[in-house]
Parts: structure tokens; sequence; C-alpha cells
């Protein structure tokens, strides 16, 4: 089943041309990966579909409902979580409440004032967190912790809203290889498990050709190629472009 | 008819001319150096001293008239330069609200300094010689003196503009405006040239105080007065802007001028209202640009809350018991400070629930606390209200009042949103002070009597130790809740908020609208304790005496605010019968404590 579906999308900031008439569509528990050299307009592309910016033209459809230009909050509502390519979660609360937040405005429950955060039902959260190896460091604040563990703490709240769609740009940066295989996987597990489709940026290529269904590269703000990995590995402007210099990111 | 508009049009101008010269000294310092001066006023109002000290201790005429103003100016320029070597120097890397604080505390040595030299009494000085005349404009009179002042406002404006295109000095000004980073790269001239520009600032504020001195009297509250104005027309103009100083002048000058003919009442509030329009609109000012390079931000990475350990709660349990008892023992005096304490507790509460967990800055707060004071007033006043219904509609009135200006506030961030809820306050102050026929005007509402089982002390102290104390808990049982815990997490990542469905904007805007309504049952109470309400009650000063409050207890701990308030309202009480430079005293100790305790009183416990 097709979920996302995203047409001609394009946007410029001043001068630069960020993204370039992308299109490209998305099934149910289909891993995709978006690969391209820093500055190809990955996190530009993530940051249209989740609407936290708006596209200069183009269409993004969930599920068969246009999305295109609706705010962050709608569209997680809809169903799409995402992870930052720079972390993004409260420095000052505890990792069990940073998740638990995300459960309680997933349930529209945030407008209450007397119950404290901390008493509430922390089973949910906390499987969550089980899920994604944080369990253990559940009551520190994510203000202390290591890089890779906040990028866990992403997942975790990306997860609690059931989505759809998880839309994580460079998941696994800052992590020790050994980690970023194990965190790939266990995304990969969640999403065939629930159907969920994934669209990621990645720079191992390890990762990317051991976990993506299907590779999108970009460049400059346009799609070079796409395809099953095989196919993608083999074509020559790809190799010319993209993987001629690996290791220079 | 021709010659009255013409001649208020002038008028308008000669306004403008001073209120650009006090405005062009504000905004060249906040543009080098990021910093929001409170203190400008006082030099201004030091330049009016030292002029009319001159004026009237020189000879008469036109060279040792001139020369005293100018030598006014420069001294003032000079004290200006202390001020940045011993004080702002040190803290132009700390958070805004500190800085603002610490020129706060100059403002308050300035003014018992004043006070001590120059005495109480509004001083007149002579007219300006030669310019005692008038001018006819069609048949209308104009001040001679007024049109030479204009005339000095366009020529320093002049005289600035080339300034700043043509020397050194000035291209490394508007070059260390345009782009923070810049000024680092200045090295060792960076101190010079901040040290350069607070003397270039003070000076044209110390000029514009001494070229009152034929216009107006001298006196003591000439410092916040102007304050406030130069306020507005540097924020309408966009902070760090020359020309849109000029331009926010010339706008503000001809507002006053016309807005007395049509709207007698309510000039001030127009001038506020145009501010809040202009900063709702183009949130940087009529001529600002975006701040390049990182915006400066109020908080420093927050750490988190834990709630009480069971001997806090021991010991907090303890305090409120031995307070309970208090009333059976204390004498009317010690009941009334008690009653003071835990309304200043309620309080530094509120403007802690939106300055920690919110992460927002007011300095206008007390906007709220004199909304509920005035409210429950004027039903007395005006509908014999008994005092249960007034105390009621006072935190209904603030809490309107919070939602209608809190709307704009949440919208801006930082200085500009400090600007903003200042704005407010200002508009509410300039309505309870001008709307006599409603409000009463400087007089006040006397009479505002708690009903005869009230009076008796004991009872107002259990009153306001049950509500206010209530109060506070339920702030803090907010904080700890969801709401809270959203509103904390929007301080601390916007970005992931909004991605987990957090309407960041909402949060802030119930937040604001909710220590509103807290800080007006505050001013309630506090109006049937006094019996009376006045339009200090929400001046910029008691807005800053709640900002000491939290900063003083810390920021960042739930308890802080409460501490604060009971140190700072017995500090201040202690003051007050101790010395007559009180303020002074207190502006040293708000200057220390930013020094040297950044983190509050509650951070001295904190093992580093
Ligand atoms: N907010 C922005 N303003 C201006 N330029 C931007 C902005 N965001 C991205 N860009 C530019 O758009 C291009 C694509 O950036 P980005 O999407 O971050 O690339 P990637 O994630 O693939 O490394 C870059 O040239 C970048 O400088
Ligand atoms: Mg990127």
């Amino acid at each position: 089943m097709t979920l996302l579906v995203v047409e001609n999308l394009a946007k410029s900031f001043g001068g630069v041309h960020a993204v370039q008439g992308v299109s490209f569509s998305l099934a149910a528990g289909e891993l995709l990966a978006l690969i391209g050299p820093n500055g190809a307009g990955k996190s530009t592309c993530f940051n249209m579909l989740n609407g936290q910016l708006r596209p200069d033209q183009g269409r993004v459809v969930l599920a068969g409902q246009e999305i295109t230009g609706k705010p962050p909050r709608q569209v997680w509502r809809m169903g799409v979580g995402r992870t930052f390519q720079i972390t993004a979660t409260f420095a000052s609360l505890p990792v069990i409440e940073n998740v638990q937040l995300a459960l309680l405005s997933h349930r529209r429950r945030i407008l209450r004032f007397w119950k404290p955060l901390a008493a509430e039902d922390p089973a949910e959260a906390l499987a969550l967190l089980e899920r994604v190896g944080m369990a253990d460091q559940a009551q520190r604040p994510c203000g202390v912790l290591a890089y890779g563990d906040l990028k866990r703490v992403e997942l975790a709240i990306a997860l609690a809203n059931a989505p759809r769609l998880l839309l994580m740009d460079e998941p696994t940066a800052g992590m020790a290889p050994a980690e970023r295989v194990a965190l790939m996987a266990l995304t990969a597990r969640i999403a065939r498990e629930s159907g969920i489709g994934v669209l990621f940026t990645e720079h191992d290529m390890d990762v990317v050709f051991t976990h993506a269904d299907r590779i999108m590269v970009l460049e400059r703000g346009r799609l070079l190629a796409e395809g099953a990995p095989e196919a993608v590995r083999a074509d020559p402007r790809v190799r010319e472009v993209y993987l001629g210099h690996e290791g220079t990111h | 008819m021709l010659g009255n508009l013409a001649v208020q049009a002038l008028s308008g101008l000669a306004s403008a001319a001073s209120l650009f010269l006090v405005a062009a000294g504000l905004t060249v310092i906040f543009g080098v150096t990021r910093i929001v001066n409170f203190a400008h006023g006082s030099f201004y109002m030091l330049g009016a001293y030292l002029g009319w000290t001159l004026a009237t201790n020189l000879p008469r005429g036109h060279v040792p008239f001139w020369g005293g103003v100018v030598l006014a100016a420069v001294i003032v320029g000079l004290v200006g330069v202390v001020v940045e070597l011993l004080l702002l120097r040190r803290i132009y890397k700390a958070p805004e609200l500190f800085q603002l604080l610490a020129t706060f505390g100059v403002v308050l040595v300035v003014q018992d300094a004043a006070l001590w030299i120059w005495g109480p009494q509004d001083l007149l000085g002579p007219r300006a010689p030669g310019l005692r005349g008038a001018v006819y404009i069609f048949d209308s009179r104009f001040p001679l003196y007024d049109l030479v002042l204009i005339g000095i406002g366009i020529a320093v404006f002049l005289l600035l503009w080339l300034l700043f295109q043509r020397t050194r000095f000035g291209i490394l000004v508007r070059a260390a405006t345009a782009d923070r980073e810049m000024v680092g790269a200045l090295g060792v001239n960076q101190r010079l040239l901040f040290t350069g520009v607070f003397f270039l600032g003070s000076a044209l504020a110390g000029l514009a105080g001494a070229l009152q001195v034929p216009r107006e009297s001298v006196n003591l509250q000439m410092d916040l007065a102007i304050i406030a104005e130069a306020f507005v027309v540097v924020v309408v103009g966009g902070l760090g802007s020359l020309p849109g100083a000029a331009l926010a002048a010339l706008l503000l000058g001809q507002m006053q001028a016309f807005g007395i003919l049509v709207f007698p009442q309510i000039t001030l509030v127009l001038v506020f209202l145009v501010m809040a329009a202009v900063l709702v609109v183009r949130p940087y000012g009529l001529l600002g640009r975006a701040p390049a390079g990182h915006a400066a931000s109020l908080h420093i990475v927050e750490p988190p809350i834990a709630p009480l350990s069971p001997r806090g709660r021991l010991v907090a349990a303890v305090a409120l018991g031995l307070a309970m008892l208090a009333p059976l023992v204390l004498a009317d005096y010690a009941l009334v400070v008690m009653t003071e304490i835990c309304v200043a507790i309620l309080f530094a509460a509120t403007l802690h629930f939106i300055m920690g967990p919110g992460g927002m800055a007011s300095f206008g707060h007390a906007a709220y606390f004199g909304i509920g004071a005035y409210g429950a007033a004027l039903l007395v006043k005006h509908l014999a209200a008994p005092m249960e219904l007034s105390l009621l509609a006072a935190p209904f009135a603030a809490g309107i009042a919070g939602l209608a200006f809190g709307w704009f506030c949440v919208r801006l961030s930082g200085v500009y949103a400090a600007m903003l809820t200042m704005a407010f306050a200002q508009i509410a102050w300039s309505t309870a002070f001008q709307w006599v026929a409603f409000t009463g005007g400087d007089n006040g509402i006397l009479g505002v009597w708690p009903p005869a089982w009230a009076v008796p002390k004991p009872v107002q102290a259990w009153g306001a130790l049950v509500l206010c104390l209530g109060g506070a808990f339920l702030l803090r049982r907010m904080i700890f809740a969801p709401f809270g815990a959203a509103l904390r997490a929007q301080r601390d990542s916007v970005l992931r908020a909004e991605a987990i469905g957090i309407d960041t904007m909402r949060t802030r805007w119930f937040a604001f609208a909710i220590a509103a309504a807290f800080a007006g049952l505050a001013g309630g109470l506090f109006a049937f304790t006094k019996g009376s309400v006045f339009p200090t009650y929400m001046n910029i000063s008691r807005s800053t005496d709640g900002l000491l409050m939290v900063l003083l207890g810390g920021v960042q701990t739930v308890t802080g605010p409460i501490i604060g308030a009971i140190a700072y309202t017995g500090l201040h009480e202690q003051l007050l019968r101790l010395t007559d430079l009180w303020r002074a005293v207190l502006g040293a100790i708000i200057i220390a404590l930013v020094l040297f305790f950044p983190r509050g009183l509650a951070g001295l416990g904190a093992k580093q």
C-alpha cells in the first residue's frame, strides 16, 4: 500500500535552490534511504515533509490526504514521527518524561493542571524506552546524555504516537559503528512489525545497503537515481558523484 | 486655526528633538554593547540637575549658558564611562535580564545621589539668555527656545550621521551594530570602543537633560518618565538604528502633540499602543533588522526541577505551621509585614511561573497586580460591591488582561518581549494615572476597606496566608503537572515540542494568563489590606521588585521565589527603617548580587 506520495517538491533559500522537483513514493513497512553529499538538500526535504518548511511548489500526500503546508503539530497528529539531524529533546526533563509528554500529547491530555507528570503510569513510556535500550537511563535528564543516547531517546519519542511514517534525519550520526547497525536493525524490525514506512538519511553505506529496501540519491537538490540497493550501487552516475567520495563527509 | 496647527506641529518637533537626543544615545549603546541601559534615564536626569547647577551659578550670558550645557553633557558622559568601567564591562556576557537589573541598580543609586545633592523639591532654572521670547506663526505664539531646540536636534542628527559615516570610530560602531561576531574580531580595540560608545551615549542623554532646564522644572521623577519614552522610541525605530530613532521620535512627538488635542485623556496610552502595534507588525521595529549572529537568550541551560525531599517537606510543613500560629502572638506591625510578605510571595511566584518554567521575560508584571487591585477597588468604589465579590473579580480582571496582553507578548522573544510587557504595563499605569474621573488619577482610590470581620490584623494575616500560599501552591502543582511539563518542554526546545503536537504559543499564552490572574489576586488582597490603590501599584519599580524577588531566590528552583520574596520584603522593610538612603543601598545590593551571585540566593546552597 502506498503510504506517502511526494510530487515535484521544491524549495529555495534566496538564491540557493536547495530542493528542485523531487518526486517519490513510499510504501507502508518499507525502508527508504535518502542519500547524498552534505548540502544536497536532504534535511530540507525532511523539513518540508513534516511541515517545518513550506515548499515553494509540489505536494505531499499521506495515505490519500494532502498534508502540504500543514504545521508540524498537525502533521504529527496524522501519524508522522520524526527525529532531527541535530537532536532536539527537552534537556531539563528526565528521559521518561520526554516520552511521557509525547504520549500525553498524543492523547490530548496536556492541558492538565493538578496531577504531577511523574505520577502518571510510566509503563507505556518505559516499554518504549525498553525497545530502544534506554530504560536504564529513564530517570536521567536529557541534558546529560551522550549524543548516541539522545538519538535513541528521539526514536522513542517519535514512536510515541504510533506513527505510520517515520522521518529519520541521520539517526545514527555520532554513534559508534556497532551501535549504528544495531539501531537501524531495531528500526527495521519495528517498521516491519508495525507496518511503518521509514524514510531515513544516513552517511554510513554499510547501514544503508544492509537495511534499505530502496535507495534514492539526491545531488544538488535533484534526484539522481532511485531503485533497489544493487541497482543504485551499480549506477555509474551515482558512483561518480557520490560513492566515489565516500568517507569525505 | 492654521497657526494653531502649525504651533502644535512645531511643539511636536521640539519634543521629538529632545526625545531623539536621549534615544540616540540609548540605541547606539544597545547597538554596540547589546545592553539595554535602564540607567540612561538617570543620565538624562543628571544632565538636567547639572545643567541647573551650572546655569544658576555661572554668570549670565550666551557663552556661560551654552558652555554650561556642554559641560553638563561631558560630565554625564564621564559618569557613563565610570559606570561602564566598574559595572557593565563585567557583565557583557551575562543574560539580558541580569544586565537590565544591574542598570536598574544604577537607577536607584543615582536617584538617591540626586536626592542627597539637590534635595527633593522641584528646581526651576533660568530661561536661556536671549531666547525668552516667542515667534508668531500666523497669530499663534511659539517659544523661541523650542525653535532652537529643534535646530539642535537636527544638528546633532547630522553630526552623528557624519560621525558614523566618516570616522573610523563611527565605522567600527556600525560594524559592531550590524554583526556581533565583528566585535570579537576587533580585539584590543573592543574595550575602547565600548567605553567610547558609553561616553557618547551618556553625553547625549546629559545634553538632552541640560537642554530641558529652560523648559521645565527639574525633578526626581524625570529618570523613569524619560526612560519609558526613550525605550518606546528605540524599540519602535528598531534597536540599534539611529535613523530609526529619529523617525520614531518624529512620529511620537507629533502623536503626542496632536493626541493631546484629540484624546487628552489617553496621550500616554496612545504612545504605548503605537509601540505595541509596531512590535506586532514589525517585531524588530520600523528600521530595525533581525539580529545577525546568534540571538542572546535569557536562559542558561535549565537544570531539572525536583519535588521537595522528605526533609524539605518537613521543613515546609513546620514553617507553615509556625506561620499559621504567628497571628496569635505577633504585634499588629509584624502582622502587617507578614501580610505583605504573603502578597509578595504570590506575586513573585506568578512572575517566576512565566520566567522560570515558561522561559519568558516580563518587565511589566506589575500590570496584572495593579489591574487586580484596581479591579477590586473600582468595584467597591463604583458599585459598592462587598469584599468577597471584589476579591473574586480581581484575578478575573487580571486574567482577562493577561489573555489580551499576553496574546501579543508570547509572539516575541528576548528583549523585544520584555519591552512589550513593559509597554503594556505602562498602558495600564497611564490609564490609572490619566483617567482621573474613573480611577482617581494620582490620588488613587481610597476607602477600600474590608468588612468588619476582616478588619483585625490577625484575620488579614490568616487570609493572606491561606489565599497567597494557596495560590503559590496551585502554581507549583501546575509546574509539575503535564501543563507545566509542556511549558518547560517548549522552553527547552520549541522545535521538539511542536514536533510532538504541543502548541507552544498557546502554552505560553495560557501560562501568561494564569500568572496574570494569580498576580491579580495578590493585587486585590493588597488593595484591601492597604485600604487604597494607587497608580504606583503598576509602575516600573513594582515590576522590578518582582524581578528582584525572583532573581534573588534564583529562577532555576521552584522554591526560589518564596525565599526571594521573603528576603526582599524583609530587606526592604529593614532598609526603610534604618536609612533614608534605602534606594541607594538597595541599588548597591542589586549590583553586588548581579556581579557576585548571578544564580540567586537559592544558588548559594547549591554546590558548584
Ligand atoms: N534555513 C536555511 N536558510 C538558508 N539556506 C539553507 C537553509 N537550510 C538549508 N539551506 C541550504 O540548503 C542547502 C541544502 O541543505 P540541507 O537540506 O541541510 O542539506 P543536507 O541535509 O543534505 O546536508 C544547503 O546549501 C544549505 O546551505
Ligand atoms: Mg542534513
